[in-house]
């Protein structure tokens, strides 16, 4: 309007709030980072109370350990950046690696390729259902997936009453590939990885990779920006159901003894890892290595205990505290955050 | 930039009337009808290239709708719009993209996790070789844009926190990108300080002289006249106006929005009683110092300032929404706790909020709901809401503050905006509030209403109460308050006594013109 106007406008920037502001969004983007030096952290003073802590193959159980819950680490994070959640994961992974053992009881020649595809097939379709029901019928994923989790163990518990399926019945070469490494390293490990980076690098550099967290961000209008919403949203879920399959060969190849209740309870600690790993559980941010490296935290603390001769009874408390931690300094840096751009341009921001 | 003959970018007055003769877009004579309404009678509007074009009405006259169909939301019942002389049917918000119609609103919806770039090329991300994302094009067609419109905005920083004003300019720069030839803008700057509105006029400015078409929709008839070179009016559906800026008054213009003359009669208002309200030194680290003022009972005092002055804030520590550092409240003689909202109702205060979507109102709840929100207790059998006794109080007061409305069940969505800040009203009122405090109470309202409202303070300020406004229209405070404090960067810096208000000394305090240098 005039001059005067204009005037007031050159006093208002505030440096300091500016620059906090740049500061949590900062430490936000290398959560994988303060993540991966948590790790070394623990595994450090784990080391100087219990030596053989540090040794080739303690590492390795523990990486070979954690492979499973990394894997599915990836799918539930690229689900939860679309702002769903899958719950489903345990009893998939128990359903394929069920499956599998009774494919080999029934015909011990099927080669293993077969028994991969079966697995990952078997979790797909699962994820598919799960995809379908909760984009066509608008069901919130939560329940859905809550549902699906019941559902799935129920069938696991219905065709495998009573049975356990024992280890002489995978081929043997499915058996040593379970603790097979390479360079001291499980191959189980490095496929995970490979998976991981794959999966890291669509999501950042592909479009449908970033209208993942578009859609999570702000699924409104994501529709009207023309993302196709329900296919992506499907796609993650036959993604989310696929690695879950796949996590139940890797399961078998592993544990080998299989019974009904393989996989329970892994979708809890897959979602304590994907957030701890710094995916906001309400969707939009956070990154498929994040979460995996949030899956090998909560393995490593579980281990530092065992060598550390504390009681694992605290495993869990620790998990739990490490979720409230993580989600409370998220909330934290977000506070600050807004203060600070409050302070700064005195106007409402993006919440 | 290319210029066509005749309209230089600060083209005058006389050759902004000889537009082409073609228009880039013309609506003729549409209609659209919601079940038995009729929201648009017969509208026409012709858009020329270079032009920015003012849009105005009263809430309800059917600029939304005729927004909407131009956004490809609704289509028309009967009539033609036309891209360059050629028909064409709007029929889904992609086919008006492509024809070239860009809508950019008042707050445009986001991906705050996302970067600026990606937020102006989302769902039409440019792709390398293999599908790959091009982040370098993006980038780089972003800064083009920026630069362009002379904005200074980083296209790698996420979405979250960025201002509205900057929102807005996020969404131009897609239209850009998307080559728009028609902007539409729908209340632009109804949440933008006046420096941002100087910006944005400056951003029209650009794409006139790219030869785009700007419909530029505002309750400001200030900007109206500063903007844009032609101006329509639609009243009741439709169109009754259409002429060149400089031929108009801001009375005509008022007089063809409104179809009456808007006389504001000053009520002679009752003696000016005891202190009801005082703040003593109130201070909130960041936001303001020092605040000390005192509110007499039947005194409407102006709480004047830019946008971000801490005014708000100042609103929101008195009544207990946000604690403050040092000083106190005393209501009546009677010390107010802190961060205590209840305790602030209990002592008679009511805090009518600048957001009624977010903070007034229940958006989704009914109508009835929301005028009884703040005293339900005093509805209530046995501990019940007592359903009778309910409608008829809720009429009662919808009755008293001449709310148009269909049924009370109605979610209170369904209401015009300045009917809904009316339902805020109503459900404050019903307290008998001792202090009322009003935060922006007439943003986003037609001129009609709002001076219902301010009617309402003055009648309301003649019972007793003491009426605190903010406001951020300097003509609503010179006209309702008897005195005037302006905080400026959370201080408050002048107090202005009627006799001495004009807009001059609000807006010299306001922006510490006498004290502070323009750096």
């Amino acid at each position: 309007m005039t001059a005067t106007d204009t005037d007031a406008t050159v006093i208002t920037p505030q440096a300091p709030a500016a620059r906090e502001h740049r500061l949590a969004a900062t430490i936000a983007r290398f959560r994988p980072g303060v993540i991966a030096l948590v790790i070394l952290v623990i595994f450090g003073l784990t080391t100087i109370r219990n030596a053989n802590f540090a040794t080739g193959a303690s590492i390795q159980a523990i990486l070979s350990i954690a492979a499973v819950y990394m894997l599915l680490a990836i799918g539930e994070a690229m689900v939860i950046i679309t702002r769903n959640v899958d719950l489903s994961i345990g009893s998939t992974l128990g359903l394929s690696a069920f499956a599998v053992g009774e494919l080999f009881t029934h015909d011990p020649h099927t080669s293993i390729a077969v028994a991969f595809l079966v697995g990952i097939g078997i979790g797909a379709a699962c994820g598919a259902l799960i995809g379908v029901i909760t984009t066509l019928i608008r069901v919130p994923s939560l329940v859905v997936t809550l549902a699906a989790l019941y559902v799935i163990r129920g069938f696991v518990n219905i065709i495998g009453s009573g049975i356990q399926i024992e280890p002489s019945v995978f081929p043997q070469s499915l058996v040593t590939f379970g603790y097979s490494t390479v360079i001291g390293i499980p191959w189980m490990f490095l496929i995970v990885v490979a998976v991981a980076l794959a999966a890291a690098y669509w999501m950042y550099a592909y479009p449908a990779g970033r209208e993942l967290y578009a859609i999570g961000s702000n699924p409104a209008a994501a529709a009207l920006a023309g993302i196709p919403t329900t296919l992506r949203v499907f796609t993650v879920f036959v993604i989310s159901g696929a690695l879950a399959g796949l996590g139940g060969v890797l399961f078998d190849a592993q544990v080998a003894t299989v019974n009904s209740t393989a996989g329970t309870g892994y979708e809890l600690i897959v979602v304590t890892a994907v957030v701890v790993g710094g995916v906001a559980i309400f969707g939009g941010s956070g990154s498929v290595i994040g979460a995996v490296l949030g899956a090998i935290l909560l393995q490593v603390i579980n281990q530092a205990l065992v060598a550390a001769r504390i009681s694992s009874f605290w495993d869990q408390a620790i998990a739990g505290a490490l979720l409230l931690a993580a989600i409370s300094f998220d909330r934290l840096l977000a506070v600050r955050a807004a203060r600070a751009l409050v302070a700064e341009k005195g106007v409402s921001y993006v919440e | 930039m290319q210029v066509s003959d005749g309209r230089s970018a600060d083209g005058t007055k006389e050759q902004q009337t000889e537009f082409d003769a073609e228009p880039i877009l013309g609506v003729s004579h549409v209609t659209k009808s919601f079940g038995a309404v009729a929201a648009i009678s017969d509208a026409s509007i012709s858009l020329h290239r270079g032009e920015a074009h003012g849009l105005v009405g009263e809430n309800g006259a059917g600029k939304s709708t005729l927004v909407k169909m131009l956004a490809g939301v609704h289509q028309p019942d009967s009539g033609q719009i036309t891209i360059d002389g050629v028909p064409v049917t709007l029929g889904s918000p992609a086919a008006a993209r492509d024809a070239g119609i860009a809508v950019i609103y008042q707050e445009p919806t986001m991906f705050p996790d996302l970067s600026v770039a990606e937020n102006v090329f989302m769902g039409r991300m440019p792709r390398q070789s293999g599908g790959r994302l091009d982040r370098d094009s993006m980038r780089r067609q972003v800064i083009t844009v920026l630069e362009m419109l002379d904005v200074r905005l980083d296209p790698d920083r996420a979405a979250r926190g960025l201002s509205i004003a900057d929102q807005q300019i996020a969404e131009i720069a897609k239209a850009l990108t998307l080559d728009a030839r028609v902007l539409v803008m729908d209340e632009p700057t109804a949440a933008l300080s006046a420096a941002e509105v100087e910006r944005l006029a400056r951003v029209i400015e650009t794409l006139r002289a790219r030869d785009a078409a700007v419909l530029f929709i505002s309750h400001r008839l200030d900007e109206i006249f500063n903007i844009c070179q032609r101006v329509t009016v639609m009243r009741d559906g439709r169109s009754v106006l259409a002429r060149p800026a400089g031929d108009l008054t801001s009375d005509e213009l008022v007089r063809a929005m409104v179809g009456r003359d808007v006389e504001h009669r000053q009520l002679t208002r009752g003696a000016i009683g005891d202190v009801v309200l005082s703040v003593d030194r109130l201070t909130q680290e960041g936001n303001f110092v020092d605040i000390s003022f005192e509110l007499r009972a039947g005194e409407i005092v102006g709480l004047g300032g830019l946008v971000g002055a801490g005014r708000t804030e100042i609103a929101q520590a008195i009544f207990g929404i946000e604690r403050y550092d040092a000083g106190s409240v005393t209501v009546a003689g009677q010390p107010l706790k802190k961060g205590s909202p209840s305790a602030a109702m209990q002592a008679g205060i009511a805090l009518v909020p600048e957001d009624r979507r977010q903070h007034g109102l229940v958006m989704d709840e009914s109508i009835e709901r929301n005028v009884l929100l703040a005293s339900l207790a005093s509805v209530t059998r046995r501990g019940l809401i007592a359903g009778e006794l309910a409608r008829e109080t809720s009429k009662t007061w919808l009755d008293r503050l001449q709310v148009k409305y269909g049924r009370l069940s109605d979610p209170v969505t369904t209401l015009s905006g300045g009917n809904q800040q009316k339902v805020v009203l109503a459900k404050w009122l019903r307290r008998n509030p001792r202090v009322i405090i009003v935060d922006e109470p007439t943003r986003g309202i037609d001129v009609g209403t709002k001076a219902e409202v301010h009617r309402l303070l003055e009648e309301l300020a003649e019972q007793g109460v003491a009426v605190l406004v903010i406001s951020s229209e300097l003509p609503e405070l010179l006209l309702l308050a008897d005195r005037i404090l302006v905080i400026r960067e959370g201080r408050l810096v002048r107090e202005i006594p009627r006799a001495a208000a004009s807009e001059e000394s609000v807006i010299a305090a306001a922006a510490g013109a006498y004290t502070e240098q323009a750096a």
